[in-house]
């Protein structure tokens, strides 16, 4: 008896543990520009994660937040650009070049 | 002599841009009054008002996309080189040339350095608006230090020649998530004030980078407040507007205005709607050329459309 409340409580502390690690640990999310879409269109991380843009077309995209939040240079093929998110909300942004294309960000508080 | 300046409207005294214009202005009239054979003992102006009963032809190229090096085209600037090389073998030398706009990829100094190199080896003076590729920085300072002298805000002006009215605009800046081409605002009030106490008969030729017509919105391919520029023209009996952007020839006409699409030098791109999304297509390295080309306009007098003849770099 006194075993098994031994190993459960040895079970319930580490997941404590791993969920302090993963709350702590920021993760990175990428987001595919393709065909003139970003894909996922909408992701949702949590604040001090990081999101990290690749574009895979022949032709020159940015990423440009509505309220100017972030905004990258022009990516050519293959170039990123990466964001670290701090704070909750929801961002919208969209290519100044091609502005019909548009993608949205929600950041939840890091606890959550 | 023919007014030809992009800041006719103010007084503020020629610049050298606008002296050189017209000194090109004039080469021109004496050049279609030799070839007319008419008597040049008139001097200049007279000259070239006997030229203007003969029509006014100028060229439009489109989206050479300098630096462009992907499997659609890896070779960009050779095509825009054939491209010029073609005009310069015209017989008869058109009055001048306008670009539709992307003149380069990325907006590199070294890519507008190509493209000067290039273009001005024919010989013609060259009306530019910028398209999206040529402002990539977001202060617009690489094109303006280039092509902006003597125009207004993001890079809009107007100018006459031979009678018609010229009118390049810039619908690629500050555009909003969500949207096509925009003019915005300050563009548009300058539009009706420009257009202002002009002759209804007055020939009115607009060019532009984004299409003004809405060919294709799923692909931003329109100017989301074209309308109230048009609108303000409403009243002129002939308007053509002039666009590159889609990498492809259309024509429409509604009305009183006439839309045409120019071909790019650099590359095809898809019909609307017939691919995934806009992007350079890849074409047979043979049928490539027969997709690529230039546009040649000419106005007569008395005429409602221009004729408007688009030349592939092959046939």
């Amino acid at each position: 008896m006194t075993f098994v409340k031994i190993l459960a409580q040895g079970a319930i502390a580490l997941l404590v543990a791993a969920m302090t690690a993963s709350a702590a640990q920021a993760a990175t999310f990428e987001v595919k520009i393709d065909n003139f879409t970003f894909n996922a269109q909408q992701i949702t991380v949590k604040a001090g994660d990081t999101v990290t843009w690749v574009n895979h077309d022949d032709i020159p995209h940015t990423v440009t937040s509505k309220t100017m939040a972030f905004r990258s240079k022009a990516m050519d093929t293959d170039d990123k650009f990466s964001f670290t998110f701090a704070t909750p909300g929801k961002f919208e942004y969209f290519c100044s070049l091609h502005p019909h294309m548009t993608g949205t960000i929600v950041v939840e508080a890091a606890g959550k | 002599m023919t007014a030809h300046d992009h800041d006719h409207d103010h007084g503020d005294g020629p610049t050298r841009r606008k002296v050189l214009e017209c000194m090109t202005w004039a080469g021109t009239g004496v050049l279609w009054t030799i070839s007319g054979g008419v008597p040049h003992s008139l001097g200049l102006v007279d000259e070239a008002d006997a030229a203007e009963a003969k029509g006014l032809t100028f060229l439009q190229i489109s989206d050479s996309h300098m630096g462009f090096d992907k499997p659609a085209n890896p070779n960009a600037k050779g095509t825009l080189e054939e491209a010029i090389a073609r005009i310069t073998s015209i017989p008869k030398k058109p009055a001048f040339m306008i670009h539709t706009g992307d003149i380069t990829h990325l907006s590199k100094e070294s890519e507008f350095d190509d493209a000067e190199k290039i273009i001005s080896q024919a010989k013609l003076d060259v009306h530019y608006v910028p398209g999206e590729h040529d402002i990539i920085d977001p202060d617009i300072k690489i094109y303006k230090e280039r092509y902006g002298r003597g125009t207004k805000g993001s890079g809009y002006y107007s100018f006459d020649a031979n009678g018609v009215h010229f009118l390049g605009l810039v619908n690629v800046a500050n555009l909003k998530g969500g949207g096509m081409g925009s003019l915005g605002n300050e563009q548009l009030e300058w539009i009706e004030d420009d257009l202002k106490g002009r002759s209804a008969s007055t020939p009115i030729v607009v060019f532009a980078h984004i299409p003004l017509l809405t060919v294709y919105p799923q692909w931003g391919w329109g100017t989301e407040d074209s309308a109230r520029a048009l609108g303000y023209m409403k009243r002129f009996g002939s308007v053509t507007v002039l666009n590159g952007h889609i990498h492809q020839v259309m024509q429409k006409v509604e009305g009183n205005v006439t839309f045409h699409t120019a071909r790019s030098t650099a590359f095809p791109q898809p019909a609307p709607g017939s691919a995934p999304s806009a992007g350079p297509m890849k074409v047979p390295d043979e049928k490539l050329r027969t997709m690529l080309g230039t546009a040649s306009v000419t106005f007569k007098r008395g005429d409602k459309q221009l004729a408007i003849i688009d030349t592939p770099l092959k046939s």
